[in-house]
């Protein structure tokens, strides 16, 4: 998962900056990021520091003042307003603190939603929500409304809608914000299992026992990505027979 | 088990959570039966992931420690050779006692990240900024490790939970830290703002001195205990 793969996700020298003049803000001063598949990335950072802005941008809904988006190869300054549209419903799976699932559809209609606005037939698209819901373990949950399910398994549901189909780029916005302790740990061992299945995703969270999930932690500050870190070589840490 | 660097290091002069704590926990093992040292030392690092290494040495001497306040008793050998050792009745009281009192927490357990920031931030010319933002980025990285040693237990195995539980105090304690640390950036930072506001002729902006440099080393990641 290096320099030879094909990133999901690339960000080069993103600077984003919001007003003008007098009420200038830079919310990003040349980011750089590359999400390659199979990575979990946690970006930290107290508010203010340009975190939210970074996922919207990666996700094209807001577009940088310069630098490069691209998802799955394509740039995103190079798209029209539907072909990003476009990009956006069948490359990019979003999960929010909270859940955001339509409360008059059941979990499996909410996890086909997106195929269905992208012009999947119903029954297709409920058969690959159903196997979206099965590969996460919830399948029981299928038939149920949103405010018959707790927030874990509402959440649970929202990743579903975020991986169905063959988008593999989940952008999640404190997904574990809403959750208990022990809830969101079971919210973050789904994602985790999910990129460890070759989906790639990109986590904001200030919960730094959340963000530990992730193969790596970006720090931002002011817009600046300040530092990085990675698990360090897992030789040096465990018995080989564990590894 | 399992083997977390930077604990071994920290805790090889002293026992982590203190000498008082393995001379309970071996107390309370032999509840479970008489036993040896090589099984009482292989069933405390069972139960804490092998987190804190007993030497045996250090066993025999605690049990003979606990034989001569009369909490345990020889008796005789398995057969083997092995010389066992069960509590007295006075060991069995001695147990519930510990199990019933709360671990004291009055003497603050020496902590070198909060000395090491102590000293920083009132000696000249040091970059705090990036001492935090190093100390941050190091214990992160500890805690990613804790984090997949604990993906990799089986939840549901009965036998792991109590190393997990050790592992979900450091993972906490690491935490902690990151949070305090976030907490000593925020505070500077303030600080420095109010000092720029004090004297005109400077900025407002707080200078972005976070950028990491390579001159700070970070403190040996926490072992649990401090």
């Amino acid at each position: 998962m290096n320099a030879a793969g094909t990133a999901v996700l690339r960000l080069d020298d993103v600077h984003r900056v919001h007003g003008q003049a007098a009420t200038e803000v830079q919310a990003l001063r040349g980011v750089s990021l590359a999400v390659y598949p199979g990575e979990l990335v946690a970006v930290m950072g107290p508010s203010g520091s340009g975190k939210s802005t970074l996922l919207t941008i990666a996700g094209g809904l807001d577009s940088p003042t310069s630098g490069t988006v691209c998802v799955e190869g394509r740039d995103l300054g190079g798209l029209d307003r539907a072909g990003r549209a476009r990009l956006r419903r069948t490359s990019v799976g979003y999960v929010f603190q909270d859940f955001n699932l339509v409360p008059a559809l059941t979990a499996a209609e909410n996890a086909a939603l997106p195929l269905e606005l992208d012009g999947v037939r119903a029954r297709a698209a409920r058969g690959a929500a159903l196997a979206a819901l099965g590969e996460l373990g919830i399948e029981e949950l299928a038939d149920r409304f949103p405010d018959q399910m707790s927030g874990g398994q509402q959440q649970r549901v929202a990743i579903a809608r975020a991986v169905v189909g063959e988008r593999r780029l989940v952008l999640a916005d404190e997904p574990t914000g809403a959750l208990d302790s022990e809830t969101g740990e079971e919210v973050l061992r789904m994602l985790r299992a999910r990129c460890d299945a070759g989906t790639a995703a990109v986590m904001v969270t200030h919960e730094a026992r959340h963000a530990a999930w992730a193969d790596r932690v970006v720090f931002l500050r002011d817009g600046v990505v300040v530092d990085e870190s990675s698990p360090l070589p897992p030789t040096a840490l465990l018995e080989p027979s564990l590894r | 088990m399992v083997c977390i660097p930077g604990m071994v290091a920290s805790g090889g002069h002293e026992n982590p959570g203190g000498p008082m704590s393995v001379r309970h926990s071996l107390l309370a093992l032999l509840e479970e039966g008489p036993m040896y040292g090589y099984q009482l030392r292989a069933e405390f690092e069972r139960r804490t992931g092998g987190t804190w290494p007993l030497n045996v040495g250090q066993v025999y001497s605690t049990l003979a420690r606990l034989e001569r306040d009369g909490l345990v008793e020889a008796r005789g050998d398995d057969g083997e050779g092995h010389r066992m050792y069960a509590a007295t009745p006075a060991g069995t009281a001695a147990v519930g006692e510990w199990f019933a009192t709360p671990v004291a927490r009055s003497q603050p357990a020496r902590d070198e990240l909060a000395i090491k920031l102590a000293v920083a931030v009132t000696v000249p010319g040091v970059d705090v900024g990036a001492m935090i933002q190093q100390q941050r980025s190091a214990t992160m990285t500890a805690l990613q490790e804790y984090t997949r040693l604990k993906a990799r237990a089986a939840v549901d195995d009965p036998a792991e939970l109590a190393w997990t539980l050790v592992l979900d105090s450091l993972v906490f304690a690491a935490e902690s830290e990151i949070r305090w640390l976030d907490h000593c950036e925020t505070r500077l930072r303030r600080a420095e703002i109010d000092r720029a506001r004090r004297t005109p002729s400077s900025s407002v902006e707080p200078s972005s001195s976070v950028e990491p440099s390579s001159s700070v080393e970070p403190v040996e990641t926490p072992g649990g205990a401090r």
